[in-house]
C-alpha cells in the first residue's frame, strides 16, 4: 500500500503541471527518495461497537520515479517495516508483530511495486500495483492527491484500503474488521 | 411434565440437563483458562480468549436460569442416612457454588470492561456484548484479573469438593445423591 504512495507522487508530479503553474512538468520530473522525517504513514482498523485500532508505522523507504515525458511510465517502490508499528499500546504492538498479524521476525518487509499510474484529475492520480506481505502478493491500488511541489521536494497525500485477510492477517475478525484504512502523508526529496 | 419438573424426592431433566451443562462448561472454562494463558501463539491465543469470553457469557445466562428454576423448584431433601455436619453444610457448599458461577463471569466481564486493550466482546461472534459502566486502567485491569483468578481456585476447590462428596456418596454410604442428578426415573431411593 504504501508503495503505491510512491506510484502517486509520479503521478501527482506529472498533475502538478497545470496546479503549480510555476512548476514545469520538467522540473518534477525525477527521482524522488521518501523522506521519512517529513512523511507518516497511519493506518485504522474499524471495530465492532465503535472506535477503532490505531496506529503507525515509523520505518519505511520507498522511492518515487516521475517519467518526463509519459506519466503511466512512472514507478513507485515502498517498502514498510512492520517490527515498527505503533499504536500507542504496548502488548498491541507486541501483538501485531507476532506471528498473529505481520510475523515480523520472518517477514521484515512489506513491499509495494508500482504497476501503472493512472492521472484522475489535475492533483489526483490512481496507483496500482503489487502488495507483498508475509508472502503473499495481490494487486492493491492507491489514491493519490498532490499536497505541494517545491524545489526538489514533491509531497502527497495518500489513501487507501486493503482487506488483510488476503495476507493471512484475518485474526480478529469480525471483532475487528477486515478492512485496513491507510492514510498516509508522502514527502519525496529529489535524490 | 412431571419429569421436567423437580418433585418432593427426585430432580426433574430441567434441573439434571443445566446442573450437567453448567457443570462441563464451569470445568472447561478452568482448563481454557489455564490453557489460553499459556499459548505460545499470540493468534490461538487471541482466539481461545474470545471462546473463553463466550463460553463465560453462556456460563453467566444458564446460571441465572438455574437459580431462577430452582427458587421456582424445591430441591428434593437429602436422604435420612445424611449427618447433621453435612445437612448444614452441604446447603452451603452449594450457594458458595451458585455464587461463584455468578461471580466468575462478572469479574471475567469487568476484566474486559477495565482493559486497556479495549478488546471487544462478541459472543460467539453473535452480537456486541457491551462493557460494564467502569473506568479502564492498568491498576483495574489487574485487579480485576487478580480478582477473576483467585475467584477461579476457589471455584476449582469448591468443584474438587461438590465431586469428592458426590462421589463418597455413590461409592461409601451407597445412596442416591449422584444418581438422583443423572436421570429423575433411577432407583435407589
Amino acid at each position: 500500500m504504501f508503495a503505491r504512495i510512491l506510484g502517486f507522487a509520479a503521478v501527482a508530479a506529472c498533475i502538478a503541471t497545470p496546479v503549480f503553474a510555476a512548476v514545469a512538468l520538467g522540473d518534477a520530473a525525477g527521482s524522488y527518495a521518501i523522506s521519512p522525517a517529513s512523511s507518516s504513514i497511519h493506518f485504522s482498523i474499524g471495530k465492532v461497537g465503535g472506535g477503532g485500532l490505531n496506529g503507525t508505522f515509523a520505518h519505511f523507504k520507498g522511492s518515487i520515479r516521475i517519467d518526463n515525458s509519459d506519466v503511466a511510465r512512472s514507478q513507485v517502490n515502498f517498502t514498510i517495516f512492520p517490527e515498527s508499528v505503533g499504536t500507542g499500546q504496548g502488548r498491541i504492538d507486541a501483538f501485531l508483530r507476532s506471528d498473529a498479524v505481520f510475523d515480523a521476525a520472518n517477514s521484515p518487509e512489506i513491499q509495494f511495486r508500482s504497476t501503472s499510474v493512472t492521472r484522475t484529475s489535475d492533483t489526483t492520480a490512481l496507483v496500482t500495483g503489487r502488495l507483498t506481505a508475509r508472502g503473499k502478493t495481490f494487486p492493491e491500488k492507491f489514491t493519490a492527491e498532490l499536497g505541494g511541489l517545491k524545489a526538489g521536494t514533491i509531497k502527497f497525500h495518500v489513501t487507501g484500503k486493503v482487506l488483510r485477510s488476503r495476507y493471512g492477517m484475518d485474526v480478529g475478525t469480525p471483532l475487528y474488521s477486515n478492512i485496513v484504512d491507510f492514510d498516509m502523508t508522502l514527502t519525496g526529496r529529489r535524490g | 411434565m412431571q419429569s421436567i419438573t423437580n418433585t418432593t424426592t427426585r430432580y426433574g431433566w430441567a434441573t439434571i440437563i443445566l446442573h450437567w451443562l453448567i457443570g462441563i462448561i464451569f470445568i472447561g472454562q478452568f482448563a481454557l483458562g489455564f490453557i489460553m494463558v499459556r499459548t505460545e501463539s499470540q493468534r490461538a491465543a487471541f482466539e481461545l480468549i474470545q471462546l473463553h469470553k463466550s463460553l463465560g457469557f453462556l456460563l453467566l445466562g444458564l446460571i441465572i436460569l438455574r437459580v431462577a428454576w430452582r427458587l421456582g423448584n424445591s430441591a428434593p431433601p437429602l436422604p435420612a442416612s445424611v449427618g447433621a455436619l453435612e445437612r448444614r453444610t452441604a446447603p452451603l457448599a452449594h450457594l458458595a457454588l451458585y455464587a461463584l458461577q455468578i461471580a466468575l463471569p462478572l469479574s471475567g466481564w469487568a476484566l474486559v470492561s477495565v482493559s486497556t486493550l479495549e478488546i471487544p466482546t462478541m459472543p460467539f461472534d453473535l452480537f456486541v456484548m457491551p462493557n460494564l459502566p467502569l473506568v479502564e486502567s492498568d491498576a483495574a485491569e489487574s485487579f480485576w484479573a487478580a480478582a477473576h483468578w483467585y475467584l477461579a481456585y476457589a471455584g476449582i476447590a469448591l468443584v474438587v469438593l461438590h465431586v469428592a462428596a458426590a462421589l463418597r456418596h455413590h461409592f461409601r454410604l451407597r445412596d442416591n445423591v449422584l444418581t438422583r442428578m443423572i436421570t429423575p426415573s433411577s432407583s435407589g431411593e
